[in-house]
Order: structure tokens, then C-alpha cells, then sequence
């Protein structure tokens, strides 16, 4: 690597560092999140051409809010800015903005409030995560294109119409009001969650960059729960991610297929990620007494098998019990399947068949091959061999995965 | 990615903690540093080892174990303390560790090193893809007839 290789890669560690609090403190101060986001990019710009020669500053967040001021009094001096705020504020007279403020007196409460901008529920939700990944975690369009295997012109098109979209409905920069907050509050970590999913779902052959996605939701979402550190569930979707990826390792076998939870070997499970999971779980079920919200109930399945040394040590049943409460909670026929297996793990194959079979009339279930997957399974396990065989043929054909369908096939020869 | 960064021994880790006084100011400055890196969500794992006096060592030779007690006279082959980051690259890792306060009250050196991953025994990844696309194409053939 040349020394202005080292020097590029330098700056977009600091960028990766700097930028998220710099465009909240900028949005703060210019009440606009798209012009926050304008000014803090010429900062990154200013660093581009400058620190090569100049070297890395000793305090870069300091040097880039220093930068981004001076461009935006520049700006303001010109008028430029003094008309668009006229248009948009309606005000007659503008307020200079509070310069001399530094990032660091407001850091924490200017973070959350651009976390809640971000992943605002008027934007559709692709533009919440696009959004939040090049806000708040600072990664450039180039980067979420490949991360969702998306064009860059689309990501770019997507952010600049939800900067438009913030705007012109006026969202002002504060925390959403108490009696919205839990809402709110669901759409950031639905946001969060989806990112992770879009990495975790990824299997062999795919993009290897799709796990970073996996890292870039947790930091996220360790960042929102050092935040708010009362909100249960935040931990308790933060203690899921961490100990779902702790499997990341062991997922895929080394011709590249995919392994399933109860096959993977252990010893590939990180044992930190768990212990940070389990200390999240923890303080989800202490901050509300025991009565788990969805993602906290999710992290307590997850738990279960992260405690389990081995699957056989596997408990079951409060697995079962976590289903049961997760079907009453966030109902969905996929919960249900989950339940069935579940309970046919806990209390025996013909247990999880009858709440299996319940869901046969499931309309949304009618394409899904785990549903006949699952039956056929349970069928095998109580002797009904010709049943079993024609749901793993069914499942076979419903499956778009080559390997998986050669696998049911197997299974429906036997 | 995963990096770790430990402290190099020096005389001063060696001799253990220092005095009250230097100590809690040290660890105060410290506390603020690792609570950025956890606000920052970055920060795995981080504590202090003991000095060598404390530790022991097995030593393998073909067949043979055997174990010998600290303290370890070679200072500049030991650790004082570690910090597990989880950082896009390893410049960010130096990044972050610029900005930590001294870790021994002298000069320190503190080294980094990144973890191996997943993606680093993935040689297989480009033969695995043109598996995958053969065993679909055949697929898709035995569906067509």
C-alpha cells in the first residue's frame, strides 16, 4: 500500500468515526438535514485535499466542524442560504446560526435526534435505511449500492428525494413527543433489523461484503442503546443481533452450503458476541421486570440455543413457551411454523404437527416450502412414510434453491 | 473485521499498579476512552492482564510439555492489556487508539493486530459460485423435462 493509499484509507476511518456526529451537530445548528449533509461532505472534501500533505489532524472532528462552519458562513454570507431558508422557514428575519457551539456539549441528543430523522415513518422504508446508512453510519452511496446489490444511481436518487421529502414536510429536529416515541421508536429498529437481515440472510457465493452489513446494524444499534439506555427494547433487539451473529461463522459449510442451527458446530459460535447478548437479554428483562417485548423475546430464543453447548442440551421448551408468547404478541403464520417446530422439539412430533396442520389453510403460507418441509418431517417421525414423502416431493417444488430441492428430494426417496 | 490492540509490557506495567493517587486519574482517563469507544458501539472486549509474576508459561517442545512460572525477564516479549475493536479496517483501529490516553505513564507502544475471519479461509467462494450456477442450471434442465 503507498503512503497516499494509507492516507485515503486513513481519512475514511475517520470519516467512518466523525461523520455521524458531524452532521448532527451541523442539522442542529441549520435546522436542515440535507444542508447539514452538503456542508459536511465539502468538510470531507477540504480533508481529501488537504491532510495528504498536511497529515491526519489531532482532533479531525474538531477540524471538520471548523471546516463545515467556515464553508456555511461563506454560504450564508453569499445569500444563497438566506433565500432558502426565507423560502422555507416563511421567517422574515434569519437567525445566524450558533456557530461557536462545539459538536461535543450536544453529541448524545443530537445523535438520537438524527437517528429518529433518519428512520422518519414518512419515508418509505428503503429510503430510511439508505438514509441511515449514509447518515449515521456513514457509508457512501457506492457502498450501500453493493451492499443491496442495488445501482448507485438508485441509492443516490433514494436519498436525495428522502432529504426532499424530510424538507418539504418541514420535520423539525427534536425528539419525537412521548406519546409517539414508542412508535417512532419501532420504525429505528425496524430499520436496524432489516439491514442485519439483509446481511445475515447472505450465504456463500454471495458478496463477502454482506456480513460488514451484519457489523454496520450492530454498531448502530450498540449506538442508539448507549442512547437510550431505558428502552428495553432497543437491548433487546441489540442482545438478538449480537448473538445471531455469533453464528456467522458457523453457518456455511465448506462447499458452501448453508447449515442449518442444529447442525452447526459450536466451537465456531463466538462466545463473546454471546456473552454480550446474554448481558443485553439480562438488562431488557431487568429494566421490565420479566415481560419481554418482541425483540426481547426473540433474543431470549436465540438465548436458548446460544446457552446450549450442545443442541441435544437444547431447552425446548421454554423455546416453546417464548413462541407462545411470541405468537400473542407480533402474530405471523412464519411465528406460527417456528411455534410448531418448536413444540414438536418440546413435547414430540405430534404435538407440532397439530399446530402444523392448522396452518395448511394459511393463504400466505401456500408458496412457502418450509411449511410442507416441516410436515413432512414431523410425518417421517411418526411412521406416515407416504405422507411424509409426497410433503418433501410438494416442498421440493416449491423451493428456488437448487441444493435445497436436491436435499427434500433426498429425504422424499428415503 | 475484528482487530486487537494490546499494550506492550514496560518496566512500569511489570512492577504492577501504580500508585493510588497516579492510578485513579490513569484509570479515569482510560474509563472515558473505552466509554467512547462503547458509545461509538465499536468496543468488544478490553481488560488488564496482571504482570508476568503473576502468569506462567507452557512451553512445547516435540512431544513434551512442560511449565515454567513468571516473571518472564524479556519485557519487550509481553502484554499488558488488550482491547478487541470491531472497525471497518484496521485504520480505524489506529485511528481510535490514537486517541487513547498513555497506557503506562511512559513511552508505550501498542500494537494491532486484525483477527482472522471467515472470509479469509474463503478461497473457495469463487469455485463455490460456479457450483451453485451449474447445480441451478441443471435444475432448471431437469424441470424442463
Amino acid at each position: 500500500m503507498t503512503a497516499a493509499d494509507r492516507t485515503h484509507r486513513s481519512i475514511e476511518a475517520v470519516w467512518r468515526i466523525e461523520s455521524a456526529k458531524l452532521i448532527a451537530a451541523l442539522t442542529r445548528i441549520v435546522r436542515d438535514v440535507g444542508l447539514a449533509e452538503d456542508l459536511a461532505q465539502d468538510a470531507l472534501l477540504a480533508a481529501l485535499q488537504q491532510w495528504p500533505d498536511a497529515g491526519v489532524p489531532d482532533n479531525p472532528g474538531a477540524w471538520l466542524m471548523a471546516t463545515a462552519k467556515h464553508r456555511a458562513i461563506d454560504l450564508f454570507r453569499r445569500n444563497e442560504l438566506l433565500e432558502r431558508k426565507h423560502q422555507e422557514l416563511g421567517k422574515s428575519e434569519t437567525v445566524m446560526p450558533d456557530w461557536d457551539a462545539s459538536i461535543d456539549d450536544h453529541v448524545g441528543d443530537d445523535l438520537l435526534r438524527l437517528v429518529f430523522i433518519a428512520c422518519h415513518p414518512i419515508l418509505p422504508t428503503e429510503s430510511r435505511v439508505a438514509l441511515t446508512l449514509r447518515l449515521l453510519g456513514g457509508l457512501t452511496t457506492e457502498e450501500i449500492a453493493r451492499a443491496f446489490l442495488a445501482p448507485v444511481a438508485t441509492i443516490q436518487q433514494r436519498v436525495v428525494r428522502a432529504k426532499k421529502t424530510l424538507s418539504a414536510a418541514g420535520v423539525p429536529f427534536e425528539l419525537p413527543p412521548r406519546n409517539q416515541l414508542a412508535e417512532r421508536l419501532a420504525s429505528v429498529l425496524e430499520v436496524l433489523y432489516l439491514i442485519f437481515n439483509e446481511g445475515y440472510a447472505a450465504t456463500a457465493g454471495d458478496d463477502w461484503t454482506r456480513p460488514a452489513l451484519c457489523e454496520d446494524a450492530l454498531r448502530l444499534g450498540r449506538i442508539l442503546a448507549g442512547l437510550m439506555l431505558n428502552e428495553a427494547e432497543v437491548h433487546g433487539l441489540v442482545a438478538l443481533m449480537e448473538i445471531q451473529a455469533s453464528r456467522l461463522g458457523a453457518r456455511v459449510g465448506p462447499g458452501g452450503e448453508a447449515i442449518l442451527l442444529l447442525d452447526q458446530d459450536r466451537s465456531r459460535w463466538n462466545q463473546l458476541l454471546i456473552r454480550r447478548g446474554l448481558r443485553g437479554l439480562a438488562l431488557a428483562e431487568r429494566l421490565t421486570n420479566g415481560v419481554l417485548g418482541p425483540y426481547a423475546m426473540q433474543a431470549a430464543i436465540a438465548a436458548c440455543h446460544g446457552r446450549a453447548r450442545t443442541a441435544a442440551e437444547t431447552d425446548w421448551r421454554r423455546i416453546a413457551s417464548l413462541y407462545d408468547a411470541l405468537a400473542i404478541a407480533t402474530p405471523s403464520p412464519v411465528i406460527e411454523l417456528n411455534r410448531a417446530m418448536a413444540h414438536a422439539m418440546a413435547f414430540g412430533p405430534a404435538a407440532g404437527l397439530a399446530l402444523a396442520d392448522a396452518l395448511l389453510v394459511e393463504k400466505s403460507l401456500a408458496g412457502y416450502h418450509l411449511l410442507p418441509s416441516v410436515r413432512g418431517d414431523l410425518l417421517e417421525k411418526l411412521g406416515r412414510v407416504e405422507e411424509a414423502r409426497a410433503e418433501f416431493e410438494r416442498a421440493a417444488s416449491l423451493t428456488r434453491n437448487a441444493r435445497e430441492r436436491e436435499v427434500l428430494l433426498a429425504r422424499a426417496r428415503r | 473485521m475484528k482487530v486487537m490492540a494490546f499494550v506492550k509490557a514496560t518496566a512500569e506495567t511489570e512492577a504492577g499498579l501504580p500508585p493510588v493517587e497516579e492510578f485513579s486519574t490513569m484509570m479515569e482517563e482510560m474509563g472515558k476512552f473505552n466509554a467512547e469507544m462503547i458509545q461509538a458501539g465499536i468496543l468488544l472486549d478490553a481488560d488488564g492482564l496482571k504482570p508476568s509474576s503473576a502468569g506462567a508459561r507452557v512451553i512445547f517442545s516435540g512431544d513434551k510439555r512442560s511449565v515454567v512460572d513468571g516473571p518472564f525477564a524479556e519485557t519487550k516479549e509481553l502484554v499488558a492489556g488488550y482491547w478487541i475493536l470491531q472497525v471497518r479496517s484496521l485504520e480505524e483501529a489506529v485511528e481510535w487508539m490514537k486517541r487513547c490516553p498513555n497506557p503506562t505513564g511512559a513511552d508505550s507502544v501498542i500494537e494491532l493486530r486484525p483477527h482472522y475471519e471467515a472470509e479469509d479461509f474463503g478461497e473457495l467462494a469463487p469455485a463455490v459460485q460456479k457450483q451453485e450456477a451449474e447445480l441451478n442450471a441443471l435444475a432448471e434442465k431437469n424441470k424442463q423435462q
